[in-house]
């Protein structure tokens, strides 16, 4: 039975870990290019109700996507209103977006839909389905199609695209123009102004990006994860996606590894829920809130520099004023 | 921004500004209830009665505004420090548990006149010792308050709900909630008051807490404004390197204005466990924490402000629970969203409409200044 536990552990695994990875990963693009982004969470979850509103409605995956993009840019552009161009308070700003954003799903989808907030299920078709159906199912007996086919290969295309743009991410920004740009304009952007390159720019830039990955988190939500909309489905995701990109030190591949950790530690919760520890350990029931809540107590262990030094893209959270 | 600043004057920029940004919110508010195809002047319309208009409808938004006082002030304790406690939310849970604590331990054994101060201290206490870790955690490690006193809401949250399911819960109850106190460890009601003097009183959840916590904000107003303690702590919010040159210990000043934030937080539980639920329930915060930023940014960080604004959310929250009851299709995260906008406007975008002011100002009545 052994391979049926890893090789199903290995698959929630990656499903749990897909929606955290693409939220960290919109979380350090903005952060690189020094614009706090705590606003995650409501970015996630009204990109989720978008989606599920408007693949429901139209019956079509794109579409949902689409409005899913779409939604989290606005908001993303709306933070780059409010802190890049008129220098408001960036953790202010993402608090105001997680606060619309819980409030505004629920009283949109009471409004549209009256199911108490829900949206009405995808439909099974405009679904993001498996890319290799055959691995649905772990085979007790079968390694390869346990391990590798129903851990590795079983899941729907998001979740390769997620991993795919962490190598992206690198990859933008070490070896692009545009890359360096953003990751200079996050430790000294006067430098960058005076190099002749608009501060703005970039930052909004990678607002844009930043909002796009929240949408795709999002619909992955709805359009894999489960089947419609619920109100606060996200449930602490976009914090814990936060945490995850300092616990990465703000860097695309160690970011990928805490998302893994702590995408394993939920599935890890899941499956224990119920069962007793050894009697070496006191017997007793596994306590699944410390598995839960040790994503947030490393994050906090590691910011203390108990464990390695995380330091933030030094400009972070200032506002540019541009020099007269 | 600053340079804006110095062409306002005070009446613009502390009282015309907060309710320019108030009106914009609350605008935008009622065009989203426009475009969910509903009249925003029938919500006022039931929205305002209903805060306002009965004895009853006065309890429940009082109380409300007791929870946002607390929240408030915790906030803007904390800003004065030049620190973003976003922690609220955790700190009142912890809070909470303090006062399950000691409900359930000395509340069979001792009075209520006994019992009651030492439910407030518990709940000051505990919030204190869990904004006291990211405090100085801050101070002496330099991680960053705001990510870790969000990190602490989710570990107040988890330790709740263990301590709640393995440890409070009494045997064989299925409802994840600990017993109920006895009657000491409860805040007496207002209703309940009142009937011993024979006047006759709806009920409400309205307790003696909303003496408390004007009496937090006496002292609050006290603490910054006219003690030294509440000096040095500002100092150090408003310029560190010349509040350490000047003598003041900033990391200190750090666990002071955390501690006492999180001491107010805390007592949010004083009203909610104490006064109302009379037992430690799940979730009991509901996001008063966070209501707390914008009840402090509404009130610019000062009590008295702090007041108006909570009065102004506990009207929302009374209300809009009101405006849910009676207009199908209306739901009461309606006000969240207009917390979220309010938040928004007054907070992230307050000097937006900055340049515009100056503007004006500088045409009709600055003119005169030169």
């Amino acid at each position: 039975m052994d391979e049926v536990l890893i090789g199903s552990v290995l698959a929630s695994t990656l499903r749990l870990t897909t929606p955290l990875l693409l939220c960290a990963l919109a979380g350090l693009v903005a952060e690189r290019s020094g614009v706090v982004d705590i606003g995650l969470e409501g970015k996630m979850l009204f990109a989720a109700f978008a989606a599920a509103a408007a693949a429901s409605v139209s019956q079509s995956t794109g579409l949902g996507l689409m409005a899913a993009i779409a939604v989290a840019c606005a908001l993303s552009l709306l933070h780059g209103f409010a802190c890049v161009t008129h220098r408001g308070d960036q953790v202010i700003s993402g608090v105001a977006i997680n606060m619309v954003a819980a409030g505004l799903t629920v009283v949109l989808g009471i409004a549209w839909f009256a199911q108490g907030g829900q949206t009405p299920p995808v439909d099974a078709s405009v679904r993001l389905t498996a890319l290799v159906p055959a691995y649905a199912e772990p085979l007790a007996g079968h390694w390869f199609d346990t391990v590798i086919g129903h851990g590795l290969l079983s899941h729907n295309i998001l979740v390769y695209v997620a991993f795919a743009l962490v190598g992206g991410m690198w990859f933008f920004l070490q070896r692009t123009k545009p890359g360096l740009r953003l990751r200079a304009v996050g430790e000294n952007p006067a430098m960058v102004d005076a190099a002749g390159v608009s501060v703005p720019l970039l930052r909004y830039g990678a607002l844009l990006i930043n909002g796009a990955l929240c949408g795709l988190a999002g619909s992955y939500l709805v359009l894999a994860q489960n089947a419609s909309f619920s109100a606060n489905m996200t449930a602490g995701r976009g914090f814990i996606a936060l945490a995850a990109m300092i616990f990465g030190k703000w860097k695309p591949l160690p970011t990928m590894f805490a998302c893994l950790l702590f995408g394993f530690l939920d599935a890890l919760a899941i499956r224990m829920q119920g069962v007793a520890l050894p009697a070496a350990l006191g017997g007793g029931e596994v306590p699944v809130q410390l598995i839960q809540a040790l994503p947030y107590l490393l994050t906090v262990i590691l910011l203390a520099g108990f464990i390695g030094q995380a330091l933030a893209p030094k400009a972070l959270g200032r506002p540019y004023v541009k020099e007269r | 921004m600053s340079a804006h600043a110095t062409v306002l004057p005070r009446w613009i920029d502390v009282g015309l500004l907060p309710l320019w940004n108030l009106a914009i919110a609350l605008a935008v508010t009622g065009l989203v209830v426009l475009a969910i195809g509903q009249s925003p002047l029938d919500a006022l319309a039931v929205l305002i009665p209903g805060a306002l208009g009965s004895v009853r409808g006065l309890g429940y938004t009082l109380y409300y505004t007791t929870t946002f006082i607390f929240a408030g002030l915790a906030v803007a304790v904390a800003s004065h420090g030049g620190l973003f406690n976003i922690g609220g939310e955790g700190q009142a849970t912890v809070g909470g548990l303090g006062v399950a604590l000691v409900g359930l331990w000395l509340g069979s054994a001792l009075p209520a006149w006994a019992m009651l101060p030492l439910v407030v201290l518990a709940a000051a206490l505990f919030g204190m010792a869990w904004a006291a870790i990211p405090a100085y955690l801050q101070a002496w490690r330099g991680s960053h308050i705001v990510i870790t006193t969000i990190m602490f809401n989710f570990l107040a949250a988890s330790l709740n709900v263990y301590l709640l399911v393995n440890w409070l819960r009494p045997k064989g109850s299925m409802a994840v909630e600990s017993a109920e106190f006895a009657a000491s460890a409860r805040m007496p009601a207002l209703h309940e008051l009142a009937a011993n003097f024979g006047v006759e009183l709806p009920s409400s959840p309205l307790n003696l807490s909303l003496i408390l916590a004007l009496g937090a904000c006496v002292f609050v107003q006290w603490f910054l404004w006219k003690s030294a303690a509440g000096y040095a702590v500002r100092a150090v919010g408003s310029a560190p390197r010349a509040a350490h040159y000047a003598g003041i210990k900033p990391r200190a000043q750090v666990l002071i204005a955390m501690g006492l934030s999180g001491a107010l937080a805390g007592m949010i539980a004083v009203n909610e466990i104490s006064g109302v639920q009379g037992k430690l329930t799940l979730d009991f915060v509901a996001g008063a924490g966070f209501t707390g930023i914008a009840v402090s940014l509404m009130g610019r960080n000062h009590p008295v402000g702090i007041i108006l604004a909570s009065l102004l959310f506990g009207v929302l929250y009374q209300g809009g629970v009101e405006v849910s009851f009676e207009l199908p299709g209306f739901s009461r995260e309606m006000v969240v969203t207009a917390q979220g906008l309010i938040v928004l406007f007054a907070g992230a975008m307050a000097t937006v409409s900055v340049p515009m002011f100056a503007k004006v100002y500088g045409k009709f009545g600055g003119a005169r200044h030169g």
